[in-house]
């Protein structure tokens, strides 16, 4: 699905990522580890293109999205990120954050389809009448949109447990909450990957159970999850494949049993012994 | 004292009889017209320009416009407004070929001389909304100009309206420069009416007395906003 060719990264004259090569598949779960500063986050956000390449191809469902040329915001609509700080959106309530993607999308789309037809109108007029081109069909309207964003966003929030705090501002949640409404917000997109950058770091130790365990569920739908942590129980458990990053490399990439039970590249074995 | 009773006495006559208090609201409605239309239009601008400044600098066109738009807080924060008043009014009408009445020249120049200082205000304003925001609407898939008026504006502009507030206080402060194109202000109707009855006291004291009433209820105005919007983080 993801298919990462040679990948580098440089913030002015610091390379930060040195040509990564990996293919994530559908479905796969992949933890992305190492130490601080080694180039995690910058690694994940070259997949969406939050940072742009400076080098390499990154084919995602068949295009390069690393190309400049190509409407990077149409593939991002494909690609959830989940953020270390949550990030909701202060001035939307939690069903707001939920349906502000989804509804601009759908209207953005419902608009184009009509501009699209309003031409072949025109053009038809030339058009011999054999040659004449159908219309875009539209199927939905604005209302309709709106309505299934809500309904659908509504049915999120009941599966975290939070349809009662609907309406209320980010402000007023807990981390967990804020984290796990993130998570949704992502979902609501329906999109094929979902990347993860520490999402649970800036939590209270309390709290990151409840964000793990809607991560877990996710795993087990078959949603497609890159996850950069340092829950490493976590990684073994869920995780179908582990990456060691250092230095801007991939020095290591085993399922997980092998990466923790039997590693062979001396920086992770000097990393886990640190950590575990 | 009865001194001072003779000059409100005159006043008075000046004010009512002699239609002074006529001048004295067409002198309120001008200062009033000329401070809020030129903060909306200076509040377009400063966004415009605002927005400008804070667009990625990778290419050429963004950096062309930045230009354009620091010469142009330059030129207006850099020259007295009375000076940009006179310019406009007596250089650049007449260049042009433009009647204008000076209550509309003192519009436009006012609101083409907040523009340039809102957006340094505007700026940052954007610049205080965390990064974490925009990241948020360009991952789901939002366009670079949708987040920008959808999630960061909103943002800023909420962060900013008590300073906007303090602009719009500058601006009916001054608004009592519009003379020097002949513009009837509240300084012109008090003038008058101190002229009419040769006595100067009484007419700036109750002109002085309404520019502090102007003043104090906008700040009222200001502080009951800032409340109700504070409040609508909260509401649950
Ligand atoms: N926007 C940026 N501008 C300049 N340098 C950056 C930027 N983002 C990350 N870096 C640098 O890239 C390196 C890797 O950072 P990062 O990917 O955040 O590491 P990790 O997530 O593994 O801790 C660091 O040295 C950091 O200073
Ligand atoms: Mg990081």
């Amino acid at each position: 699905m993801i298919d990462v060719i040679n990948l580098q990264k440089s913030f002015g004259s610091n390379k930060v990522l040195n040509g990564i090569d990996i293919k994530i598949e559908k479905g796969d779960i992949m933890c992305v580890i190492g130490p601080s500063g080694s180039g995690k986050s910058t690694f994940l956000r070259c997949l969406n293109c939050m940072e742009d390449p400076t080098g390499g191809q990154i084919i995602f469902n068949g295009v390069d999205i690393a190309d400049f040329k190509v409407d990077i915001n149409i593939h991002r609509r494909r690609m959830g990120m989940v953020f270390q700080h949550f990030n909701l959106f202060n001035n939307k309530t939690v069903i707001q954050n939920i349906m502000l993607a989804p509804v601009t999308v759908g209207l953005q789309d419902l608009k184009k389809a009509k501009r699209t037809n309003v031409m072949i109108k025109l053009t038809n007029l030339f058009r011999s009448s054999r040659m004449k081109k159908d219309l875009v069909p539209i199927t939905t309207n604005k209302a309709e949109i709106k309505a299934t964003a809500k309904e659908n966003a509504m049915a999120l929030l009941n599966r975290i447990g939070l349809a009662d705090k609907a309406d209320v501002y980010p402000s007023t949640l807990s981390g967990g909450q804020k984290q796990r409404v993130a998570i949704v917000r992502a979902l609501a997109m329906n999109p094929d990957v979902i990347l993860f950058d520490e999402p649970t770091s800036a939590l209270d130790p309390e709290m990151v159970g409840e964000v793990l365990d809607l991560m877990k569920q996710l795993a087990k739908e078959g949603m497609t999850m890159i996850i950069v942590t340092h829950e490493m129980g976590f990684a073994r458990e869920v995780a179908n494949r582990v990456l060691f990053i250092d230095g801007g490399q991939i020095l290591e990439s085993a399922p997980p049993a092998e990466f923790f039970g039997n590693p062979k590249n001396p920086r992770l074995k000097e990393f886990l012994s640190k950590v575990l | 004292m009865g001194d001072f009773s003779k000059k409100v006495d005159a006043f008075l006559d000046a004010f009512i009889n002699q239609n002074g208090y006529a001048k004295v609201l067409e002198g309120l409605q001008n200062t009033l017209l000329i401070a809020v239309l030129g903060l909306v239009i200076g509040i377009l601008i400063g966004t415009v320009i605002a927005i400008v400044r804070v667009l990625p600098k990778y290419k050429v066109m963004p950096r062309i416009l930045n230009g354009i738009c620091s010469f142009y807080v330059g030129l207006f924060r850099g020259t007295p407004i009375v000076v940009q008043l006179l310019v406009f009014y007596y250089v650049m009408l007449p260049l042009l070929g433009i009647r204008m009445s000076s209550v509309n020249v003192a519009i436009i120049v006012f609101g083409l001389n907040s523009g340039a200082y809102i957006s340094e205000i505007m700026r940052s304003g954007i610049l205080s909304v965390d990064h974490g925001q925009m990241e948020a609407g360009r991952a789901v898939g939002l366009s670079y100009w949708t987040t920008m008026f959808k999630i960061v504006i909103p943002q800023a502009v909420k962060n900013i309206l008590p300073t906007l507030g303090n602009e719009f206080i500058a601006l009916i402060k001054e608004t009592s420069v519009v003379s020097f194109v002949g513009a009837t202000d509240l300084y012109i109707a008090f003038n008058m009416i101190g002229s009419n009855s040769y006595e100067f006291m009484v007419p700036y004291l109750v002109m002085a007395l309404i520019y502090i009433v102007l003043v104090l209820l906008i700040s009222l105005g200001i502080k009951i906003m800032e409340r109700s919007l504070r409040k609508s983080d909260r509401r649950h």
